[in-house]
């Protein structure tokens, strides 16, 4: 384990699954991952979002697919061997499949361990990075995947898109 | 012979045959010389009583009986068909559907002998007419019987309220609201006997007393009445400050209430029969010789409530048998073809299973086997589940069969001529679904038929036809089934639903002013809110819109009503069908798979690209002399066609309405019966795509919207 358990004062211990972007590590709260599949055929869904990226079956199920990179504008995915769909449950109770480069490990941290971001640092990801875990391995960002919503995604692109234009203009 | 185990298919048949019945019947009132019709109702009749008799019905067995002696008359040519006999043969139907039904409950076809029925048969037979007069006398013999019962009641000084028993909870409680100085009434309730939701009745009584004072006991238990196990009454012991008087207005204002007869509880006499009883029981214990008198004294007492259940059993047809439900299985008929497709795949599955043990238990256990085997049985079983859904899909058909002949006795006691036209009978829905959806249906189309159609008289003015309209229409749009019910009538009229709103409180005359009419329309889904004039026996909106749009919400659906003053209104159901299941045409465009619903297509073309003219910087083709728009699928889908630019086309031609218009596609796979899967919100920016589908090899193909293309 590498969690930091010599610390006094015991927190929630959470688990997390430490998926890698690039070379950047993120933590996803284990309680709300359903499922973690390997890269699979997507079926594409015309005119959508960018980062939308399709489609796949699950157990039965149509389950959106969403490339994590797009989200946060990093560069787009290349998938190899090591790509991995992560299938998340909303809180709504939907499921929602998020693309990552590869999933590392397990990783239990003491919820004292965590900082919590404060809005205007998480900007950049979003409104989903929640805090930042340290541990022995170093640095592990926390997202909140299981709230995040859409409506926010796209407002977030809208004003970008406003902002490109006023440039432009 | 036990034939218990053949009770479901006994009462599946009958309803069958009955349906059947009512439809010949009906079409025979149409066309009196229909000698096949004739011949149908023969055989229906003549299988019937065959069942009954098998399974010792003796009197629905008589009745049956009758009924085909007269249709073996008719068939002879000794009887000509006229209305009086087509409206003794619906009574007779009625009194038929009452015995199954309450052999479905009680699985005991009870003890109405109808006699006055299979009297008016067989004066059909021996060429009487005077059918006003028996129609009247059946009716008056009818009205007597609860008059009688009430007489009795009277005479014995005895409410229907005072046989409730009270256990010692309850009598303490009442002891305690006695000495807090509350008035404790006896109450009893008799609905209509025309009321179709008594148990949503039954709950505005209960709501409109709880405001007031407090339900300590009600018979039949409060659980029973709300799932309607009860005749036409019910009685209750209220403890309130209120009076009689109150109670009884209360109880009044709820529409569909025939009666209501309020008195004052003694607690003190039922309390001295109580101690009556029990000092017995004590006696009892002392000496044997007491013990007899006081053993017969509580055998009575416990023979008593069941011999009053009886009773009420006997004469209510709808009671339940006190002791236990009698489970009867609900069966749903199966196409052969579907279970042959299930049968097939549970073979596959065994297959897949022993390639898995074969794949497992091999000395060079290679994982890629076992994954791949893996990957056939999830396959599988992904079918296996589409497969089971399916067989739980049946027509709407089911339901709506009743409703012609329920708009027939509308046309007679409204004294309205309407028509009722009914389309997509065919759409499958789940099978819980199409059983709920009935009673929301059926109080629509009454609403429509009461108060949405005008009088003959109303519509010649109005200058519309004098025959008013009512139809029913059930379609798939995307994921959902869509049910519409409406009328030309006279539709709502907002200004009329809003004053009456403000009259009855529900919103304030300013309120009113600020509501937009969409929202005033609104406002007839609240609980007990009704616009009728007269609230009649046929329906009194308000209480009844209430409940369809509480059953619909409970089916995750949702109503909507378009009206027009004086043009008529439409009600809009709209279903979720996460298991539907449509015929469509598998196509390939740039390599993905598409679905296209079959029932929005009209023809596939074959089109040479030298036959696309430009019309208004459009691209068009001459089919047949009328110009149709082309769309290129590849480009509303965002995807490099991989067809050469000069070879022919392959051009789906679809209607939206009176439009039409032709999807280029690169080729066609073929039809498919394809499971309707529902995209969820997070997909739903692409309004070209209806829902998806998972095909036989686990894939996904998106289901094309052509509304929304065209």
């Amino acid at each position: 384990m590498n969690d930091l358990s010599d610390k006094e004062s015991a927190g929630e211990l959470i688990q997390y699954i430490v998926i890698r972007l690039g070379e950047e590590q993120f933590g996803i709260d284990i309680r709300f991952v359903d499922n973690i599949v390997r890269m699979q055929q997507i079926t594409r869904v015309p005119k959508v979002q960018h980062y939308l990226k399709g489609v796949i079956n699950i157990r039965g199920e149509i389950v959106p697919v969403m490339s994590l990179r797009l989200i946060m504008d990093m560069n787009a995915d290349e998938y190899t061997g090591k790509t991995r769909i992560i299938i998340v449950k909303m809180t709504g109770g939907d499921l929602i499949g998020f693309i990552v480069d590869q999933v590392d490990h397990v990783l239990t941290l003491d919820s004292n361990n965590i900082e919590r971001v404060h809005r205007d640092d998480s900007k950049k990801h979003g409104e989903f990075l929640s805090g930042v875990g340290k541990y022995e391995g170093g640095l592990v960002s926390i997202l909140d995947l299981n709230t995040l919503e859409l409506e926010s995604l796209e407002s977030r692109d809208k004003e970008r898109d406003k902002q490109l234009l006023s440039i432009a203009d | 012979m036990d034939v218990g185990q053949y009770l479901g298919v006994f009462l599946d048949e009958s309803k069958e045959h009955l349906q059947g019945l009512n439809d010949n019947i009906m079409a025979l009132e149409q066309d009196p010389a229909n000698e096949d019709c004739i011949n149908e109702i023969f055989r229906a009749a003549h299988s019937l009583k065959g069942m009954a008799g098998t399974m010792g019905y003796k009197r629905m067995q008589e009745l049956t009986h009758h009924m085909e002696d007269v249709f073996s008359d008719v068939r002879a040519g000794q009887i000509k068909v006229n209305g009086d006999m087509i409206d003794t043969l619906f009574k007779c139907l009625d009194a038929l559907q009452a015995y199954v039904d309450l052999i479905s409950e009680t699985q005991d076809e009870g003890t109405e002998e109808n006699l006055d029925i299979i009297k008016a048969l067989s004066d059909i037979r021996s060429g009487k007419s005077g059918g006003d007069g028996r129609d009247k006398s059946a009716e008056a013999k009818k009205e007597e019987a609860p008059a009688e019962e009430k007489k009795e009641a009277e005479a014995s000084g005895e409410a229907p309220w005072k046989s409730i028993k009270l256990n010692d909870s309850v009598r303490s409680a009442l002891v305690e609201a006695k000495e807090q100085g509350k008035n404790i009434y006896g109450v009893t309730v008799n609905i209509q006997e025309s009321c179709i939701l008594k148990a949503a009745r039954a709950f505005l009584v209960f709501k409109g007393i709880e405001d007031v004072g407090e339900i300590s006991v009600s018979d039949p238990s409060t659980q029973d009445i709300e799932d309607e196990k009860f005749d036409l009454s019910f009685n209750m012991i209220v403890t309130t400050d209120e009076s009689k008087e109150k109670i009884s207005e209360i109880i009044n204002h709820v529409s569909e209430i025939e009666s209501v007869d309020v008195g004052d509880f003694d607690l003190d006499s039922e309390a001295a029969d109580a101690d009556k009883a029990s000092e017995g029981a004590q006696g009892a214990a002392a000496s044997e010789e007491t013990a007899a008198v006081a053993k017969a004294d509580v055998k009575s007492e416990e023979a008593e409530p069941k011999a009053a259940a009886a009773g009420g059993n006997a004469a209510a047809q709808g009671g339940k048998k006190p002791a236990g439900k009698p489970a009867i299985a609900r069966t749903v008929r199966v196409d052969i073809d579907k279970l042959d497709v299930l049968m097939n795949l549970v073979s596959e599955l065994i297959i897949a299973k022993n390639s898995l043990i074969s794949a497992a238990t091999s000395e060079k256990a290679e994982s890629g086997n076992v994954n791949e085997q893996i990957e056939y049985l999830e396959s599988v079983t992904t079918n296996l589940h589409e497969s089971v859904m399916k067989v739980r899909m049946v027509p709407l058909e089911s339901t709506l069969q009743k409703f012609p002949r329920m708009i027939r006795d509308l046309n007679r006691s409204l004294g309205k001529k309407m028509e009722l036209t009914m389309t997509g009978e065919d759409t499958e829905m789940d099978r819980t679904v199409v059983d709920e959806i009935g009673d929301p249906l059926m109080h629509l189309l009454r609403n429509s038929a009461d108060h949405g159609l005008e009088t003959p008289e109303e519509r010649i003015a109005a200058g519309k036809p004098e025959v008013g309209q009512i139809f029913l229409r059930a379609y798939q749009d995307g994921n959902n089934v869509v049910i519409e019910v409406g009328d030309d009538g006279r539709g709502i009229d907002v200004e009329s639903v809003k004053k009456r709103a403000i009259e009855r409180g529900v919103i304030t005359p300013e309120q009113g002013e600020a509501m937009s009419e969409k929202a005033i329309i609104g406002l007839l889904f609240n609980a007990g809110f009704s616009t009728a004039k007269v609230v009649s026996e046929i329906s009194g909106r308000g209480v009844g819109l209430d409940v369809v749009k509480s059953k619909v919400e409970s089916l995750n659906g949702e109503v909507d009503v378009r009206t027009k003053l004086g043009e008529g209104s439409t009600w809009i159901i709209r279903l979720p069908m996460t298991l539907a299941i449509i015929q469509a045409l598998m196509v390939k465009v740039g390599g993905e798979t598409y679905a296209i619903p079959l029932d929005s297509i009209q023809i596939i073309e074959d089109v040479a690209p030298d036959e696309i003219k430009l019309v208004q910087n459009r691209e068009v083709i001459n089919l047949r002399g009328s110009v149709t728009p082309l769309i290129r699928l590849s480009k509303s889908l965002e995807i490099e066609s991989n067809q050469p630019e000069d070879a022919n086309m392959v051009v789906v031609i679809v209607k939206k309405g009176e439009q039409q218009a032709g999807l280029v596609i690169d080729e066609m796979l073929g039809q498919l019966e394809i499971v309707i899967k529902p995209l969820g919100k997070y997909t739903s920016k692409c309004k070209f795509i209806s829902g998806a589908t998972i095909l036989g090899d686990g894939e996904i193909a998106l289901i094309l919207d052509t509304n929304a293309l065209v």
